[in-house]
């Protein structure tokens, strides 16, 4: 393979293709990219850039690993992987489609910007399973760092809540 | 220009309150009083010991002399650490672990907001990051303040002796010296002794929420920041350090 010091665009949409195939080690029904931690494919020098979701994510390592196996695999070995800090990863930067995935995985995925409010200034949040917004945070700390654990009033089920952050 | 050994020394400070308070609260794991506080206090404990890395890597580059996080956090004893005395206590009970979270994260949050102003990229980025996460966290500790506060005569009694146990290591908290009084200059550092304002009326605030009352000032403690430290933080080392330092090569 030629040198990868340097990427074309072809090259480029080639490693956001493979990355997007790459899932969440703790949600694998979302890809890497759909989540938003692949902020990119730098062109020159070349490097894939990735930011992790919390500071203390312990998927942060495994998410790396796979992505370098993915790339690996996919004659890309020799393309770093950089981690980038700023700007900080934000839930807006999940993908529409990341979040209708989530939906249908059953966590309520976090409102874009600051839309879906209730009269009191609160996230009105809509259970995964049944849609009632007759719902209740649990817990603020779920199963993993960027999930909240809810309830709802309506089907009387738990349900995963993706934190807005 | 910033001198070396004072921004190592800093980011030290910063460092190291993180990567204790995170190693005290893994205590709780497994313990707490119901699993839902049990996830948020493991949770907590995982962002500061996130926390910690980044700031510790950062203080290995600054250093220069080839020590990493890891390095730093393993492979320091006592005097050389740079926490405050409020973050290495001892756990004691759930609510003089609520006290001791409570009275930390409202520092941390005023503490971090102002350091994503920092003249150094590398702490304003840092900290841009970590500030989201301690919003959770004080959020979450005061909202246990006002239900333990606010709730039987029992948790009421035992919120109320935590409060007054931790209060003594508060005024270490905003204390400056020779080396932050110069970073505060470059714009580098964030002048405590200028968040202790707003800190007070955030507590005041939370406590008349849990109609608890003030704290009574006993004389304050410090000594954390130049390595004089309580005889807890040796025990926690030895527990925490234990591994790296019986295999030092161990790796995943």
């Amino acid at each position: 393979m030629a040198s990868l010091a340097t990427l074309d665009d072809a090259a480029a949409d080639a490693i956001m293709a493979v990355l997007a195939g790459v899932p969440d080690p703790e949600i694998p029904v979302v890809s890497v990219v759909d989540l938003g931690i692949v902020r990119g494919v730098r062109a020159n020098p070349a490097a894939v850039l990735l930011t992790p979701t919390y500071t203390g994510c312990p998927a942060t390592l495994a998410i790396e690993a796979s992505v370098r196996i993915a790339l690996d695999l996919a004659g890309f070995d020799a393309v770093p992987i950089e981690t980038v800090l700023s700007p900080p990863w934000s839930t807006d930067w999940i993908s529409d489609e990341g979040r209708r995935r989530l939906l249908d995985y059953g966590i309520a995925p976090p409102p874009k910007g600051e839309g879906s409010r209730s009269l009191r200034g609160e996230d009105l949040v809509a259970c995964p399973r049944c849609a009632s917004t007759d719902t209740v945070e649990v817990s603020r700390f779920g199963s993993t760092p960027c999930k909240a654990l809810w309830r709802c009033r309506g089907c009387l089920e738990p349900f995963d809540r993706f934190k807005c952050h | 220009m910033t001198d070396r050994a004072s921004l190592f020394d800093y980011l030290l400070r910063l460092g190291d309150d993180s990567l204790i308070l995170g190693q005290r609260l893994t205590e709780w794991c497994g313990h707490a009083p119901a699993l839902e506080i049990d996830l948020s206090l493991a949770n907590l404990g995982l962002d500061l010991i996130g926390q910690a890395t980044l700031l510790l890597n950062l203080a290995g580059e600054v250093e220069a002399k080839g020590r990493d996080g890891d390095k730093l956090a393993f492979h320091r004893d006592v005097l050389q650490f740079r926490n405050c005395l409020l973050v290495e206590q001892p756990n004691g009970d759930f609510a003089q672990t609520i006290a001791r979270q409570f009275l930390f994260s409202t520092f941390q949050l005023a503490q971090f907001e102002a350091l994503t102003g920092s003249s150094d990229p590398r702490i304003a980025e840092i900290t841009a990051k970590a500030v989201k996460e301690v919003r959770y966290h004080a959020e979450l500790a005061a909202d246990w303040v006002v239900r333990l506060g606010d709730g039987t005569d029992e948790s009421r009694s035992r919120m109320i002796d935590g409060l007054d146990w931790f209060w003594r290591f508060v005024g270490e908290l905003f204390e400056m010296d020779a080396i932050e009084t110069a970073l505060v200059a470059e714009g580098v550092a964030v002048d405590r002794a200028a968040l202790r304002a707003g800190f007070d009326a955030r507590v005041e605030a939370v406590l008349a929420r849990a109609s608890l009352p003030s704290p009574v000032y006993p004389r304050g403690i410090k000594g954390g920041r130049v390595g004089h430290h309580s005889e807890h933080l040796g025990h926690l080392l030895a527990q925490m350090q234990y591994l790296p330092r019986a295999y030092p090569d161990a790796v995943w």
